[in-house]
Parts: C-alpha cells; structure tokens; sequence
C-alpha cells in the first residue's frame, strides 16, 4: 500500500549517477532468465500464426487458419475434457490426502516423521515415465492377484495424477504452515472456540493461500503431464498431451502450435485470477 | 468476574520444574502480577490458568470451580498476548466479536457489546479496519477489547505492554490499570519489568526457579525482600556478603562488623538501598553503622547522585544521595564516611546469586 510511495521518496533521497554494480547484476541475471523462459514461448506464438503448413522460415504470411483447426478438431477437444477432468478431480482427492498430511508433518513430531515427508515429495524426483511404468505394473498385479482391473481406467489415470498432485500440495501448504503465527490458535481457543472451530474459522483462512496455490500448482503439473499418463490412458481415452503427440507423429503444421499457445493461455488466466485472491509471490 | 486460586500447581518436562508448588489466591476484582526474570515459570503459570499447559499435579479454580482439567475454550479466561494475536482476516469489530460469537450471542446483542468494549479503550471508530492497518498501540487495545468483551472471569495479560514504545507503555500502563479497576475484574499479568509491576499491581507474586520466592504489596517487596534474589530483583540495592558473628551482627569478607535487625547463623547477605545510606563528611551520627570509605565512583544521574563509596577490599556500598548541591558532593577518591540503620534484610547467602 505505502510501498509505491516508500520507494519513490527512496529514490529521490539518493544521489543520481552513483553505481551500484550488485543492483545491476541481479537486473542483468533476472533479464537473462526471462529472455531465456520467454523466447520458446513467443516463437511458438509467432508460429502459429503462420499461413504455411510446414514451418518455415520466413513465413509467407499470417492466418488464424491453425487456431481453427484446433478447436474444431473433435479429438483435441475430447483430450482437453478428459485432461479437465482428470486435473481437478486429481486435485480435490490430493486435497483430501495433502491437508491432513501437511498439518501432520508440520506440527507433529513423531517416529519416521522424515520418511513421510521424503516419501510425499519423492514423486517430483522420479522420473514420471519410471512413476507411471511402475503404476502400470502395480495395476497389472492387482488385477491378476485381486481380480481387479484398473488398467487403462479413468481410475487409474486419476489415481496416477493424484501422485502429481499431492507433493505440490505438500510443499506449499507446509510453507504457508511454517509462516502461520500459532498464538491465533491459542487466542481463538481463550475466546472459546474447540479445535474444530478453531481450524475453520482462523487456520484455514490463514494458509489458505497455500491451498490454494498448492491446488493450483498441482493441477497444472496434471494437466501438463504426458509420461506418466502414456501408461495409464485407455483406448478412446487420451489426455490432451498425448493426443498433441499422436498428432504430431503424423502432421507438422502450427496446429500444434496454436493448441499449445490456447494451452498457455488457460493457465496464465488460471494463474492471473488466483493471484488476484492469493498473491502467490507470497508462497511461492 | 471471580475469585481465582491455585493449589500447588506444579509443571514438570522430564527432570525440568517450569512450575513447582505454586499456590495463589486471587481475589475478587484484584490485580495480581506475577514477576521475575526469564524462565521464572511465571508464562507456564499464566498458561495453565488458561488451559494452554496441562499442569503435573494440583488444581485451578475459577470462581469455586474447578476448572484443571477443562479444554481453554471452556474456562472463560480473556487472554492478552505479548504479539496481541489478532487475527489478521478480521475487521476490528470481528475480531472483537470473536468471544461473543462462540458464546452464541445473538447479533443485536453481541453488536452493542462489541461497540461497548471498543469505546472502553476509545477505537470505536476503527472498528471496520483490519489488524494490519492499525499502530502497535491501537493493536494492543484492540487486543484488549477482545479479551474483555465477553465479560471473562478472569484476564490475564501476559507481558502486553512488551512490544509498545517507552512513551507508550507509560499512558496504556495506566490506562490498563483504571480500566482494570473500572470493570473490577480479577486480573493476573505477568512480566518481567519491574517498573511495571510495581505501577499496576494491587499484590506482587515473585517467581524464581518456577517457585514463588514471594507474594505482598510493593512496600511488603522493597521493605521486608523475603530473601536476596527478591533484595535483588525488586529494587536497587547493594550487598555485603559476610558471616553472622552474634546476635545481630555480621562480620563482612572485609573484617567490618555490622549491625543488623535479624538474628541467623552462618554465612550471610546483607541488602542496602541505595537511599537509605547516608554520607558525610564526618561519621554519621544517630545511625547503627558508620564506616569510614574511599568513593571510587561518582554516578551523575540528574536529580539524583550515585556514590560508590569502598569501605575495605572486598566491601562496597552505593549510596543515592538528592543533588541538593552539586558543587558540594564528593570526588573520585576523597575519604567520607557513610552509615545506615540497622536492617532486617540480612539472608542466608543464596548460593545460586552472586553476592
């Protein structure tokens, strides 16, 4: 609120010319990874723009021909459900599994504590193409041994992201719960409210930035998938990224490019309004 | 509103006594503070009252009930925090609101009773900020507002005057304190400064050790100290460490003998407030001791004088004396002579305090 304000006084305060060579490094470094994460994301806007079917450069001139293509295109707009789906039910069953084992990893100390922890972190480190052939291999077994066939499910698949999901959510409830002033609890409790209460009324609305951005993060990292899905989707039955990469196996031309720029755009807009209700520079 | 007391309420964490045998009684409508240094036990005190630490052994009464085993949103305790604990996603009123709403107030009710406690402490016109956009100060008496709106039992005020800046504490010092008195509500604060304690409180409780070294008035504490940390604690004084040499007599590490109100055997602490002991050019008549001394050091504080006077190698005394004329006080290394009343402050050395 007053930072604007502070800053410009602050700046006003010094001297013009003076050379701070640590500002500038920290400026040139933070221009060089923009350059860096920006320019594949502006090439292939620019692609998709293209009016030749087979990338070239230069291009011979502009249509909105691809984005077209994409969104009439059946089998990308089935992907893209499945992938919805998939994402937030992924999320809600994460959400389920992550809030409890957050509050428990943060505020209980007990026998195998950091086991636990590595263990709901561990997804992020295996490789996704190993997660998923080891999914596919435990569904095999369960569904010899117990007659229960999961294989290429819309189960399996959720069940699979779930694991994608859920050390996001960890990760970033655990941090709003490191920065969660604890007196709040005690106060509410002198005020009278039992512990039920108390986790409604005052810890909840304060980690939910956490919540929310670990929701977030989690689906995203869903949505995005391709390895771990390759295992686990069923005939009639592919997540948007896969059906990217069938695509690609047979055609090149910026539809793929215009998909991935609507792909871009959902999840910035995502991104954009969950920041408006949590500033996710303060979790993140 | 309610009487408040402790039998021998004890905390133990393994071989550690945060707590050992504290047994207090409040009175109705009296301001109690617990005093004493850091991991004095006076916090696990104030939190067992509050329900936030399960005692080991002995009860909690509030109002004649016994209240030990019941969960803290069952006691009807208004506790202040040292950070205020405000929650920060609620106005002011809501947050103030808070304690009414669990007690399922209704909303006509619970609004005036809001408004009341705000006016009480004068933010009524803030009641639809959030914590954040509010000074230390304003924070502090919102805090306040909250743990009283709902008419407790008991408050308890645990250090909050910590935080606010010197000129601050002052005024909300005394603010507290007739607002306290206003309400006649039985109050239990704890803190570690002194000043504070003395200016609020109707009875002192000094802690040591997680013990109680002592409970009485502010002239209980500073005239009659129980024993050489309270000497110590409450008050300036200055030591001489010795051996009792006879009916009322101690001998110093430095060969004086002394005179003193109290009769014991054995090594020995003698306590001197500074304002008690005089100093003079010649020896001190009408007093029970005078010695002749070195001053060694002059302290200059204004309206008042810090005389450092050394009576032998190993005994030395501060006298304060009114700067009545500075041009007459003496200097670094003049010889004077200083004496004091016979006093009963004399303990059994304490071996845990430096003499």
């Amino acid at each position: 609120m007053t930072g604007a304000a502070v800053t410009h006084t602050g700046k006003a305060a010094r001297p013009g010319f003076r050379l701070r060579p640590g500002r500038w490094a920290l400026k040139a470094a933070a221009l060089v990874a923009f350059i860096y994460i920006l320019t594949p994301l502006i090439f292939i806007t620019w692609l998709s723009f293209y009016s030749q079917e087979i990338p070239s450069y230069p291009p011979q001139g502009y249509t909105l021909r691809w984005y077209g293509q994409a969104i009439g295109n059946q089998r990308f707009i089935d992907a893209f459900v499945i992938s919805a789906q998939v994402g937030i039910l992924a999320t809600l069953i994460g959400l389920v599994i992550a809030l409890p084992a957050s509050l428990g990893l943060a505020r209980l100390r007990f026998f195998g504590r950091g086991a636990v922890n590595n263990l709901l972190l561990m997804p992020l480190i295996v490789p996704g193409i190993v997660l998923g052939f080891a999914i596919y291999v435990m569904l095999v077994e369960v569904a010899i041994r117990f007659e229960w066939n999961m294989l290429n499910s819309f189960g399996g698949l959720v069940f699979g992201h779930v694991l994608l999901v859920v050390p996001w959510m960890v990760r970033l409830i655990m941090a709003s719960l490191a920065g969660f002033d604890r007196t709040l609890e005690e106060a509410a409790m002198n005020l009278g409210a039992n512990r039920l209460t108390t986790f409604r009324r005052v810890t909840m609305p304060g980690i939910l930035p956490g919540i929310v951005a670990g929701s977030m993060f989690g689906f995203v990292a869903s949505f995005g998938n391709l390895e771990l899905s390759l295992f686990l989707v069923g005939p009639g039955r592919t997540t948007l990224p896969i059906a990217i990469l069938q695509y690609l196996q047979w055609k090149i031309d910026p539809t793929i490019a215009a998909i991935s720029v609507l792909q871009i755009i959902i999840i910035a807009v995502a991104m954009l309004i969950t920041d408006r209700f949590v500033k996710l520079s303060r979790v993140v | 509103m309610a009487r408040l007391e402790l039998d021998r309420l004890s905390k133990r964490y393994g071989d550690f006594h945060a707590a050992r045998d504290v047994s207090l009684d409040v009175a109705e409508g009296e301001f109690l503070v617990l005093l004493g240094p850091s991991g004095c036990g006076k916090t696990t005190t104030l939190r067992m009252i509050a329900g936030f630490v399960e005692p080991t052994a002995g009860t909690v009464k509030i109002g004649g009930r016994d209240v030990t085993t019941l969960p803290p949103w069952k006691r009807n305790t208004g506790l202040v925090f040292q950070n205020y604990a405000l929650f920060p996603h609620l106005t002011v009123g809501q947050n103030v609101a808070f304690g009414l709403e669990m007690r399922k107030v209704a909303k006509a009710e619970a609004d005036a009773k809001v408004l009341d406690a705000l006016k009480l402490v004068q933010l009524d016109h803030l009641i639809d900020r959030l914590p954040r956009q509010l000074s230390g100060g304003q924070q502090q008496r919102v805090a306040l507002a909250r743990a009283l709106a709902f008419r407790p039992d008991v408050l308890l005020l645990d250090e909050p005057l910590s935080n606010l800046d010197a000129k601050l504490r002052h005024d909300v010092r005394v603010e507290i304190r007739s607002l306290q008195q206003r309400l006649g509500i039985t109050t239990v604060m704890v803190t570690h400064d002194q000043e504070e304690a003395l200016t609020m409180a109707d009875r002192l409780v000094v802690m040591r050790d997680g013990a109680v070294r002592q409970i009485g008035s502010q002239k209980d504490l500073y005239e009659r100290p129980a024993d050489h940390f309270v000497a110590d604690f409450v008050g300036r004084s200055s030591f001489l460490s010795g051996t009792m040499a006879g009916d009322a007599e101690m001998k110093t590490a430095g060969g004086l003998t002394v005179r003193c109100a109290k009769s014991l055997s054995g090594p020995a602490v003698m306590a001197l407030r500074p304002e008690r002991v005089y100093v003079g050019r010649e020896p001190i008549s009408g007093q029970d001791n005078t010695f002749p001394g070195e001053v060694e050091f002059v302290s200059y504080l204004g309206s008042l004088i810090d005389i450092h006077v050394r009576l032998s190698p190993q005994d030395r005394v501060i006298a304060q004396v009114p700067n009545h004329d500075s041009a007459a006080l003496p200097a670094v290394g003049d010889t004077v002579h200083v004496g004091w009343a016979a006093t009963p402050a004399v303990f059994p050395a304490d071996s845990d305090m430096r003499a």
